[in-house]
């Protein structure tokens, strides 16, 4: 680990300011990737600043029947939460899919959309890495691509951003709340992770110094009839080779809404919105939702060690869709 | 160079000259000379540096000591009172819990933070919904998952989470 400045923020403004004017300096939360990373020498901040201990550890229901959750919040925190058990299964289902019971009591709600890819040749520093080393090249074209993008991808980066939580809340329709040196904002989760293009360095749309205070999830009645399932290589502790968050609202056999997203095939959590409006209207039938996995799977543009995942997504949305389909009913 | 009170297993330390590259699995081993939790992968991915921080299982491999001030620390030397076992200790002793015994601590401290889970009604993945958390094999294998033992004494280490599991839901 290369040596650095560790400072405890005391309150909010104070941490935003302490990264202004240092651009080596990074925002510590449960440290569970970052730490990582910097034993890794992927991540080498000459500061941190331990925002651990800012009040942004609570869950609170909001004035629109929405829930507002703290940067700061834990995971395993968040999946236990009676609102969200409650109102947004897939959330919960996604948050324990992910990691372990240890590294879920540390990690934060703000960490978990910030952590970085898993993606071999990027955790190596002795490997080009285009996210890392921007004009390094990729090493992944050509290479090992079994846990890479299918979708989004560019020819400067095919990695997939890994988390679950993100993905239930992007299907939810979540915003992030950010506090910056000298305003706030509000962007939307959909918005927040980018497309690698030519900048895959750049994961999020946040800018140095920025500071996540929140997120919000506005109401969403039918997301009582919502799941998260995930695919990997091991049944625990592993992250997924694909994954599908979803809500779905049917009336009388037809489909009146739904909102589909999905992991482990791209830069960012997928919103399946070409799926989500094929459906809308039609009946609950798995031709129907073969049809939706078909028209968002259009666009993919497998590697050649992961070509499975089409299918393995295609089937994985049919088998959510039918289940969802069937509890409805 | 930086200061740093934390209370391990009881006993409160201020500390001086803490670099901060130091996580606190270290602090623990190599400051405290508590080597009970063990330095396995160091990255997260293997259990064997859990300890309890305020009550919570964690990798303490993944974790900076600095961020830990005011915290209270548990590790495998503080589960025992005296010559008293913890029943979570006993009952690995008594299901022959291990092979080589190197990831142990932290699987004994685990699964000491994880029947409390349990015990909250923290749901798991393949619990879900269920009101009640039922800790049987499947149950105690996933929540476990954190944990691995290369020498592969699973099944003991789930009979002996298992008994107490049992030990607690009758008293």
């Amino acid at each position: 680990m290369t040596p650095f400045a560790y400072e405890r923020a005391g309150d909010a403004a104070q941490a935003v300011a302490a990264m202004a004017g240092n651009p080596g300096a990074m925002f510590l939360g449960g440290g569970t990737n970052l730490v990582d990373h910097m034993r890794l020498g992927v991540a080498t901040p000459d500061r941190l600043v331990d925002v651990t201990r800012l009040p942004f550890d609570r869950i609170e229901e909001t004035p629109d029947g929405g829930v507002r959750i703290g940067a700061n919040v834990r995971n395993s925190d968040l999946a236990a939460h009676p609102l969200i058990r409650a109102r947004y299964p897939v959330l919960s289902q996604a948050l324990l899919s992910g990691a372990s019971g240890q590294l879920r009591n540390m990690a934060t709600t703000a960490g978990n959309l910030l952590q970085r890819t898993r993606c071999v040749y990027f955790q190596n520093v002795d490997t080009p890495c285009n996210k890392r080393r921007p004009g390094d090249g990729c090493s992944a074209l050509g290479g090992y691509t079994r846990h890479h993008a299918i979708l989004g991808a560019s020819e400067h980066c095919i990695a997939v951003h890994p988390s679950d939580m993100a993905v239930a809340m992007v299907a939810l329709d979540a915003t992030v709340e950010v506090l910056g040196p000298s305003s706030e904002r509000r962007i939307p989760l959909v918005d927040f992770h980018r497309l690698p293009g030519d900048e895959p360095n750049r994961d999020t749309v946040l800018r140095h110094g920025e500071l996540i205070t929140a997120v919000a999830l506005p109401a969403l009645p039918f997301a009582v009839h919502s799941l998260y399932r995930k695919v990997r290589d091991r049944r625990s502790f592993a992250f997924a080779l694909v994954s599908v968050a979803a809500a779905l609202q049917v009336r009388d056999g037809m489909i009146e809404d739904v909102r589909l997203a999905f992991g482990g095939v791209a830069h960012k959590p997928w919103r399946a919105t070409r799926a989500e409006e094929t459906l809308r209207g039609q009946p609950t039938t798995p031709g129907q939702f073969a049809r939706a996995a078909d028209a968002e799977l259009a666009a993919a543009q497998p590697q050649p060690g992961n070509a499975f995942k089409v299918k393995m997504l295609r089937n994985t949305l049919v088998a959510a869709l039918q289940e969802l389909a069937g509890a409805a009913a | 160079m930086d200061a740093l009170h934390v209370a391990v297993n009881g006993v409160a330390h201020d500390l001086e000259g803490i670099d901060p590259r130091t996580t606190l699995l270290d602090l623990l081993r190599e400051r405290l000379h508590l080597t009970g939790s063990k330095k396995g992968c160091d990255h997260g991915q293997c259990g064997a540096c859990t300890v309890l921080v305020n009550g919570r299982r964690i990798n303490a491999c993944l974790t900076l000591a600095l961020a830990h001030e005011g915290d209270a620390i548990t590790t495998i030397e503080g589960l025992a009172q005296g010559d008293m076992l913890h029943p979570v200790q006993a009952a690995f002793v008594e299901h022959d819990g291990f092979q080589c015994g190197y990831c142990t601590p932290g699987q004994i401290c685990s699964a000491v933070g994880m029947l409390d889970e349990a015990r909250q009604g923290r749901p798991s993945y393949i619990s879900g919904a269920a009101e009640h958390v039922e800790l049987d094999a499947a149950e105690i294998r996933e929540r476990m998952s954190g944990n691995l033992c290369r020498c592969g004494a699973y099944v003991n280490i789930v009979a002996a989470i298992r008994d107490v599991a049992q030990q607690v839901a009758e008293s």
